[in-house]
């Protein structure tokens, strides 16, 4: 039974994850409403890609609990887990594309793997989303024919051919120059209204985010340390915040001092 | 010392388990596959074809030298008519299957262990666990069952081009008589000797293949390397683990059979 529409589409709770001694995630609390785009902000190492894992259900927390659409998420039981990965996509840092397919098979692949379609059904529909994020003339390509930003489509492209309720974004700017990062950012926005689906994005990249984003959540040593709307985010006076959102300019400072001559004094 | 034969013994039951247990899921999960002939025809072309060269070549020069030795040890003692029952049956139930398993393991078994390495490292394997594709049926079913067709077929080949060689050396350089040759193969090699071939070559390509698929497909668990050079252990391991298996499950299966 679907649930409450006023219920958020993703419900976290005191997530828990350990690898060894190492504990990444703390007891990490978030609410992602339906049809929204909730940024997860954070350093590199502050276990971002560790928690979407666990939002996507490749990687099981020790402890704590995920809901989606009201039902708490079980990825051990079979059903529960093909049910879940039907109505979620996800977008890999490295795009995870299939380098021994082309572009079209690529697609292809989610729909042929978990739906009954027919054979040109399943054509039409792959065509159908390569056409709409403008890679159709790239069908028959492989992914290493392709510019990085066409990979990064098309990783979106068969994120999103199931039409999943959620789509969650691991790093998608990462290593990007700050033109592509915008393109990035614009494409998600783009086509986030087009399809409607509601999008998790990790990243570190403060000022995109918060354009692109209804909602900001800020992950510092696995515990979620802020959560709000990015207006929120901006006049907050939360110190770890103030660090984490003034880092670009204190960067600057930096620089403009390592020009002067003057010692660079490091923060550790 | 105890204790350190210990933990190699629990990690090697552990090993033994944990690869038993990827082996058995990965045939359960013929039932939930969809286009699983596809694909099994897609990992039969990379076994088969692209294999087939170095089973000819092998193949050929092994039943060269087993007619060139074979000639001079048995016209010691007067037998070089034997020569065509010596060549079938050192084919037919040890060489062949051995040679054909090592052969394959070498060309597709590591190919598969570097490949599904990389998948592994490059998250495409996460990927279908993402999309709600069973990566074992994905990835590795086809495999095991393109293998339990393709390695009966080589060994089978093999045996063929490796009778050739035995009758080229023996008749065409060595001057024996090819009646002679193809009569003692006749002769010699009965419909038990055929079955056993095929069921150690059988053998071999399950055993051999699902070892490769096992450590290319976990090479991210690899806690002394990581990244290309985790690949490059995971894919060594594959291959001479799988020969000392071929070797090790040849005598077994010989000591039940024979």
């Amino acid at each position: 039974m679907p649930a409450d529409p006023q219920t958020p589409l993703l419900q976290v709770q005191g997530v828990y994850k350990r690898f060894g001694d190492n504990v990444v995630l703390s007891g990490v609390d978030l609410e992602v409403p339906r049809g929204s785009v909730v940024t997860v902000l954070g350093r590199s190492g502050t276990g971002k890609s560790v928690f979407l894992k666990c939002l996507a259900g490749i990687v099981h927390p020790d402890q704590g609990t995920i809901r989606f659409d009201g039902r708490a998420l079980d990825v051990d039981e079979p059903r529960a887990r093909a049910e879940f990965h039907r109505r979620c996509g996800f977008l890999f840092q490295s795009n995870a594309l299939f380098d021994s397919l082309t572009a079209l098979e690529n697609v292809a692949l989610p729909l042929e793997q978990t739906t009954d379609l027919s054979e040109s059904d399943i054509r039409k529909r792959s065509l159908e989303a390569l056409r709409q994020i403008e890679l159709e003339q790239h069908a028959d390509q492989y992914p290493g024919q392709l510019s990085g930003g066409m990979q990064k489509r098309l990783a979106l492209a068969r994120a999103i051919v199931t039409q999943p309720e959620l789509v969650l974004f691991d790093e998608p700017t990462a290593g990007l120059d700050p033109l592509r990062r915008n393109a990035v950012f614009t494409m998600i926005a783009k086509y986030q209204r087009q399809f409607g689906f509601t999008a998790v994005i990790v990243t570190h990249d403060v000022t995109e985010a918060l354009v692109a984003s209804d909602r900001v959540a800020l992950l510092d040593k696995g515990v979620m340390h802020f959560q709000g709307t990015p207006a929120e985010f901006t006049s907050s006076t939360d110190p770890v915040v103030t660090s984490f959102r003034d880092s670009a300019a204190a960067l600057g400072a930096t620089l403009a001092s390592l020009r002067s001559g003057a010692d660079i004094q490091s923060e550790d | 010392m105890v204790s350190s034969i210990g933990r190699h013994t629990l990690a090697l039951v552990h090993g033994l388990g944990d690869f038993a247990v990827f082996t058995a899921r990965s045939f359960q999960a013929v039932l939930g596959s969809r286009r699983l002939l596809r694909r099994v025809v897609r990992a039969a072309f990379e076994q088969g074809v692209r294999c087939l060269p170095v089973i000819l070549i092998v193949g050929m020069f092994t039943g060269l030298v087993l007619g060139l030795q074979g000639y001079y040890v048995l016209s010691r003692f007067g037998s070089e008519s034997l020569l065509g029952a010596l060549v079938s049956l050192s084919l037919v139930r040890e060489l062949g299957p051995v040679l054909a398993a090592l052969m394959l393991v070498g060309q597709a078994g590591s190919a598969l262990a570097a490949e599904l390495g990389i998948q592994r490292n490059s998250e495409q394997i996460a990927a279908l666990d993402t999309m709600g594709v069973n990566s074992l049926g994905y990835l590795v079913t086809p495999r095991l069952l393109a293998a339990l067709m393709i390695y009966p077929m080589q060994t089978a080949l093999f045996v063929t081009i490796g009778l050739w060689g035995g009758s080229l050396s023996g008749s065409l350089l060595l001057g024996l008589q090819p009646g002679v040759y193809w009569s003692a193969v006749e002769r010699a090699v009965g419909s038990e000797d055929v079955r056993e071939c095929f069921i150690k070559a059988a053998t071999f390509g399950l055993l051999t293949i699902a070892l490769c698929c096992y450590h290319g497909f976990n090479s991210h668990r690899n806690r002394s390397a990581s990244g290309a050079r985790g690949v490059s252990a995971s894919t060594t391991r594959a291959v001479v683990q799988s020969s000392i298996l071929v070797l090790t499950a040849d005598y077994v299966i010989t000591s039940f059979l024979v």
